[in-house]
């Protein structure tokens, strides 16, 4: 069952990343995304971590996609138009990909030996309650650091963003 | 057959990491180049969430947090320039913004006087 629920998530996933990538609208990139990041909160699910798994849905599959999807809407984003890509990236960019994958995937494969099998319910550690005490004891003053870091963000978009009212 | 190696996680993560890059390379919208930087950033969050697993402990997950948190700030900022560039620029293609290459032109003189009307009651 778990072999079942990994393999048909991991294919959408991929599937979904892999139309990110060649969809030629934004929009249609952006409803891809959505598709990757909800399979991506099944296999945190499988893996034990519940509460990363609702952030990851309300977080990223809800709020940061929204704000994505608002602004290619606001400005009106079609068709991208392809003109000649650089000479760099045209001749060393699919060679330099592959290189990367096949050292991810032989560092997966070979780095850990030891790592233990993955089975659903094994290790329950990432309830709310475990990262909530994790987070307000072990990792208090990186927890208070990013409130500041989130209100500079937050000021610095309204900055950005507003209209000049000269 | 009732467990998966925790491999298959990694090299998932690898994958997707893999895609976003190529997506970030090959891309020349700019809106489309940041949703590349995401699938990256979530394709790095499975790793961590695949060694919190492994390790059997919870930090991993807390990483994953800070990373979300952080990334939805980044899209907040990222957002709103690409809307100032585009404002300005009238442009989403990355060829086109290379003033920092190039000489910078100045905008277009009629845009201004379009604007000039609209303000003045």
């Amino acid at each position: 069952m778990d072999v079942i629920l990994f393999l048909v998530f991991a294919i959408i996933a991929v599937l979904c990343a892999i139309n990110v990538v060649v969809q030629t609208h934004p929009i249609a990139s952006a409803l891809s995304l959505i598709g990757v990041m909800g399979s991506l909160a099944v296999l945190y699910l499988l893996l034990g971590a519940e509460f990363i798994a609702a952030a990851q849905v309300i977080v990223y599959a809800g709020a940061v996609m929204v704000l994505f999807v608002f602004v290619i809407m606001l400005l009106n984003a079609g068709e991208e138009v392809h003109r000649g890509r650089s000479f760099v990236v045209q001749v060393l960019g699919a060679p330099l990909l592959i290189a990367l994958l096949g050292l991810l995937v032989y560092f997966a494969q070979r780095l850990f030996p030891g790592a233990p099998m993955v089975r659903f319910g094994a290790f329950r550690g990432g309830t709310a309650v475990a990262v909530g005490r994790a987070l307000f004891t072990q990792y208090l003053l990186p927890f208070e650091v990013t409130s500041v870091l989130i209100l500079i963000a937050i000021l610095g978009a309204i900055v950005l963003a507003r209209k000049e009212l000269d | 057959m009732n467990a998966v190696p925790l491999s298959w996680y990694l090299t998932l993560s690898g994958v997707l990491f893999t895609l976003g890059a190529a997506g970030f390379l090959f891309r020349r919208n700019i809106i489309t180049v940041f949703m590349s930087i995401e699938l990256m950033l979530n394709a790095v969050n499975l790793s961590f969430i695949s060694f919190s697993y492994a390790f059997r402990r919870v930090d991993g997950q807390i990483f994953t947090f800070f990373v979300m948190v952080v990334a939805a700030a980044e899209a907040a900022v990222g957002l709103a320039i690409i809307l100032t560039v585009f404002k300005n620029r009238n442009t989403l293609n990355i060829d086109d913004l290379n003033s920092m290459k190039d000489e910078y032109q100045p905008a277009q003189p009629e845009e201004a006087s379009e604007t000039a009307p609209v303000s003045v009651p």
